[in-house]
């Protein structure tokens, strides 16, 4: 296990590290100079209202939303100004999770975790399979290899879906309120395999509201609102009601 | 003379003329419908072109091909084009009139199918880290083609009975026949039922086709979206 720890005499060097990002819609200012930042093998969890802008923060970093200013450092590399070609290349090293899953509906189970490494890596149809395979028995779904998406529960889907990601080998997850869109019975085995990877030292960001996950899954957490980071803090400080009232407030919110 | 003479009728349905006329009819329609699959998906994915240029131009050719009677295309492609130097035999020129038109409306469906592969999947696609034409080859078109399967059986079934207007060119196909058959002798009831079993004889075959392979994509998972999506697309009417 490879995680941070307060004691540690040198700071590890940041895997992804954003700068004053700053985002418009039309008119609207949707991040307004937001700082993020996670060391290898960290769980970053981001809470706060919806509207808060953290959505789109999560597509800023992997580019697929076009920034307006700001710097983001990535595996030690500015990427805020690459190029349409090359950020296609740098987003295969941060794997993505969507709310509402978007598993490829035309591919089986096994097709759309190997789809990736087919068509983007070139590698082997066999092996990807293969890796298929092998990642189908890591979200605890070995039997549904040959299942199409509308055949899988929404808990199914989304397990699917990380495997997808997790298939490209990368260096980041970055996860879209992946269980909002679910029932209530099957958000705990999405959170479960989420954890189990973050255990493993999977470096992950998290938009959610699921605070039992934050509590204890995060590392760090950071809530922000209208887009800018309210308040930071390392987890256990962050439920330790040390925080500012409308952060405690929301948390109440929450538990309502 | 009796009004209606079945042996004439039997006659004209065996006779080499009414099956070479049918087998035109046949060829024009596939041959015509290829084309219009062709610069339908040219034009679908024309107008996805973050280009302004390109959309512009894709609206303009909509306009034309829309905006006039095929007729008109038809005859004017026969008695214009060879003034310009281009001088084509008949049958080319309703594959070039029919598929060019037909283009048109195919485009239609076509987006209509591209439009319905949600804006999620392509994200999830481009997330993946694939370039933006092959978030179109693999992901948008392959889901886009089930959706547009049914509407492009109707429209070979449309086809089937647009190919008549290409007697006005002299192309030899089931209705000239029957009715150079009919200048003959007057018999009209005859020929034109002789043409009329014919057609309806194509297009049921073509239904049945249509019939079977939308029942194999029903009966496929994932095929579920594809059949609610396809019966809300648009129908053409001409």
């Amino acid at each position: 296990m490879i995680r941070p720890s307060d004691d540690a005499a040198q700071p590890m060097p940041r895997l992804l590290d954003a700068v004053a990002i700053w985002k418009r819609f039309g008119g609207l200012e949707v991040l307004q100079g937001v700082d993020v930042s996670v060391t290898p093998g960290e769980c970053l969890v981001l809470l706060g209202p919806s509207g808060a802008g953290k959505s789109t923060l999560l597509r800023c970093l992997n580019l697929l939303e076009p920034i307006a200013s700001g710097s983001i450092l990535f595996e030690g590399r500015e990427i805020a100004n690459t190029p349409r070609r090359q950020a296609a290349l740098l987003r295969r090293r941060m794997g993505m999770v969507f709310q509402n899953f978007e598993l490829f509906q035309h591919l089986s189970a096994e097709d759309n975790i190997a789809f990736g490494p087919i068509r983007v890596k070139h590698m082997p149809v066999k092996q990807a399979r293969e890796l298929a395979g092998h990642l189908l028995r890591k979200v605890h779904l070995p039997d549904k290899a040959a299942a199409f998406p509308d055949e899988l529960s929404g808990g199914q889907q989304q397990r699917v879906a990380i495997a997808r990601a997790l298939a490209m080998e990368p260096a980041l997850m970055l996860y879209d309120e992946p269980t909002s869109a679910l029932d209530p019975e099957t958000v705990g085995e999405v959170l479960n395999v989420m954890q189990e990877l973050a255990e493993e030292g999977m470096t992950s960001i998290v938009v959610t509201h699921e605070l039992g996950f934050a509590r204890r899954a995060a590392n760090e957490v950071v809530f922000m609102e209208a887009g800018r980071v309210a308040h930071r803090a390392p987890v256990g400080d962050f439920f330790n009601g040390s925080a500012p009232d409308r952060v405690v407030r929301f948390l109440n919110r929450m538990h309502a | 003379m009796s009004l209606f003479q079945p042996h004439l009728l039997a006659q004209y349905l065996v006779s080499a003329d009414f099956f070479h006329g049918a087998m035109m009819t046949l060829s024009l329609s596939i041959a015509s419908l290829a084309t219009g699959l062709v610069v339908g998906l040219v034009l679908a994915v024309g107008q996805e072109v973050p280009l302004r240029a390109v959309r512009a131009l894709v609206v303009f050719y909509l306009w034309l091909f829309r905006g006039t009677p095929v007729l008109l295309q038809l005859v004017f492609a026969f008695n214009v084009l060879p003034a310009f130097g281009l001088l084509l035999p008949g049958f080319a020129c309703a594959v070039l009139a029919l598929g060019l038109n037909e283009g048109a409306y195919m485009a239609e469906i076509m987006r209509s199918g591209i439009r319905a592969v949600g804006p999620g999947q392509r994200l999830a696609a481009r997330a993946l880290g694939l370039e933006e034409w092959r978030v179109m080859r693999w992901v948008v078109l392959p889901q886009a083609l089930r959706i547009i399967i049914p509407p492009i059986g109707n429209q070979f079934i449309g086809m089937l009975k647009l190919s008549a207007l290409v007697s006005v060119i002299g192309v030899q196909e089931l209705l000239l026949v029957a009715d150079q058959t009919a200048s003959g002798n007057f018999r009209y009831i005859e020929t034109l039922t002789a043409a009329g079993l014919y057609y309806l004889a194509l297009t049921t075959v073509f239904m049945a086709i249509q019939s079977v392979i939308e029942r194999s994509y029903r009966r496929r998972p994932g095929a579920r979206r594809a059949v609610v999506a396809a019966a809300s697309s648009t129908q053409f009417i001409r």
